[in-house]
């Protein structure tokens, strides 16, 4: 009985930071349309979004509501239970993804110490992979099932170059396992702050074929070849309409936080802040969010820099980048880091 | 009594990694995650107005009536990077556990490694010498 009781406060203690979380990223997400087009226009030497609020802040609440509000369509040659599962399936794991980032170290309530993690598992990093391969399905499943050519291109794809970066996703990474010998992210940003410096310090070229490679998995320019309009209409979601296309643009934000906060947990020291300590866990606790977040921002940042600057590749450039470039330097920077780690251990 | 139970079962969620609780809030995710899409869906199935024409169900294709249909095979390039993933894909997963225990196993570790990447760039050089990923036709 007595068990029972404190598992429920357990319980309640992750379901409401798991609210807090699932908020905090379908807001970004919004926020991130806003910031995208601002962007856009300050690169484009315009004005951007100035209509809605002031400096135009209200227009995401303005595009979700018009989307809620726009006509559901179901093509009629379509296969209708597929065409609904897609969007909600890119929608689902986009939301999962977050479960295993340490968002700050400890809270510290009436006595109790709450881990502003939402779960600690041991495979954290392998929990991420498995969850975003996931989010492939909600592509191709919503591309096949609109029964439209072009979507159909463009969710195949989509599918192959996903899963073709995925590889030298997962050796940019291991080259960092090495080194952390964890695949906890709670550990990872623990032992970055034990060390004093951040990951990027040892693993530059690690670091930088993983955000290449979490730009092709985000779709996002100059990978974004399953959304290339001039060449496939509009892309996997071209048959949608009202929230269920909603639910394909939300995802593409939502994956990009995360991705930005896995970056920053992984190879920028997460929620740590160098050179201060602050004793209060309450106060550290926040402050180290807000770094976490301004990390994140950061990042964002340069992903929209990044859709505003460069042009978007040939599918076989892509594709030999992904098989022909990255995975073969992935190899060569695990390699290298295992020796230089076990010469260095040696001595 | 509550005070030494509560500290056990904080000490069970907190500390010890390997327990499959910590597994738990997952699943509370999941379920908060299906929650908020059932609830969008249906929010905009209610909202939205219904006036559905014969033209508006037809699949756009660049505004030219459609010809034929979608159900039809595709490149088989796509299908053989998919082959190909699933066999790289288990190699790389294979570098998991070593690189956890990379420390532990030293250079006798390494040398085996080293083997494996052998194999694996042996496999990788054959595909690319077949032309398995080559888009120009």
């Amino acid at each position: 009985m007595h068990l029972l009781a404190i598992d429920w406060i357990f319980l309640l203690e992750k379901l409401i930071l798991i609210v807090i979380i699932i908020s905090i990223s379908l807001g970004v997400a919004m926020y991130s349309t806003w910031w995208e087009r601002k962007v856009a226009a300050w690169i484009q030497d315009r004005i951007g979004p100035n209509r809605a609020g002031p400096l135009g802040l209200l227009q995401p609440l303005a595009d979700g509501l018009k989307l809620f509000m726009k006509e559901e369509i179901f093509p009629a040659s379509s296969n209708k239970i597929l065409f609904l599962l897609g969007p909600c399936l890119a929608m689902l794991t986009a939301m999962m993804t977050s479960a295993v980032v340490p968002w700050a170290s400890h809270l510290h309530i009436a006595g109790r110490d709450v881990p502003l993690q939402i779960a600690d598992v041991n495979i954290g990093i392998l929990y991420v992979f498995g969850v975003v391969s996931m989010g492939v399905y909600g592509v191709m499943i919503g591309g096949w099932a609109s029964n439209n050519k072009f979507s159909l291109m463009a969710a195949v794809r989509g599918a192959s170059q996903i899963i073709s970066y995925e590889l030298a996703m997962g050796l940019a990474l291991i080259a960092l396992v090495l080194h952390t010998g964890s695949l906890s992210l709670g550990v990872i940003v623990e032992q970055q702050a034990h060390q004093g410096y951040w990951n990027i310090v040892l693993q530059p070229l690690g670091f930088l074929i993983f955000f290449v490679c979490a730009l092709a998995e985000c779709n996002r320019t100059p990978f974004d070849l399953s959304e290339a309009e001039s060449e496939l209409n509009f892309g996997y979601h071209q048959e949608y309409s009202s929230m269920k296309l909603g639910f394909y643009l939300f995802a593409e934000y939502v994956n990009m936080f995360i991705s930005s906060v896995i970056m920053a947990t992984l190879y920028f020291g997460g929620y740590h802040i160098p050179f201060i300590h602050i004793a209060d866990p309450n106060f550290a606790a926040l402050a180290g969010f807000i770094f976490l977040f301004a990390k994140t921002a950061a990042f964002i940042t340069v992903f929209m820099w990044i859709r505003w600057t460069v042009p978007r590749f040939r599918y076989d450039q892509l594709m030999n980048l992904g098989w022909k470039g990255l995975i073969p330097l992935a190899l060569i920077n695990l390699l290298i880091t295992a020796v230089v780690i076990l010469l260095h251990t040696q001595h | 009594m509550d005070v030494l139970l509560l500290q056990a079962v904080k000490s069970v969620a907190t500390a010890d990694v390997n327990s499959s609780i910590n597994y738990l809030p997952i699943v509370l995710q999941l379920l908060v995650a299906i929650g908020i899409v059932v609830l969008m869906m249906t929010g905009t199935h209610l909202l939205g107005p219904k006036r559905k024409t014969e033209d508006k169900l037809k699949n756009f294709e660049s505004g030219i009536d459609a010809v034929g249909n979608a159900r039809q095979p595709m490149a088989i390039k796509y299908f053989l990077v998919a082959i190909l993933f699933v066999l790289f894909d288990v190699e790389v997963i294979f570098f998991y556990p070593y690189a956890v225990n990379f420390r532990a196993l030293g250079w006798e570790g390494f040398l085996a490694v080293l083997g494996f990447v052998g194999f694996f760039l042996v496999g990788f050089i054959y595909i690319i010498k077949k032309g398995a990923l080559s888009w120009e036709d």
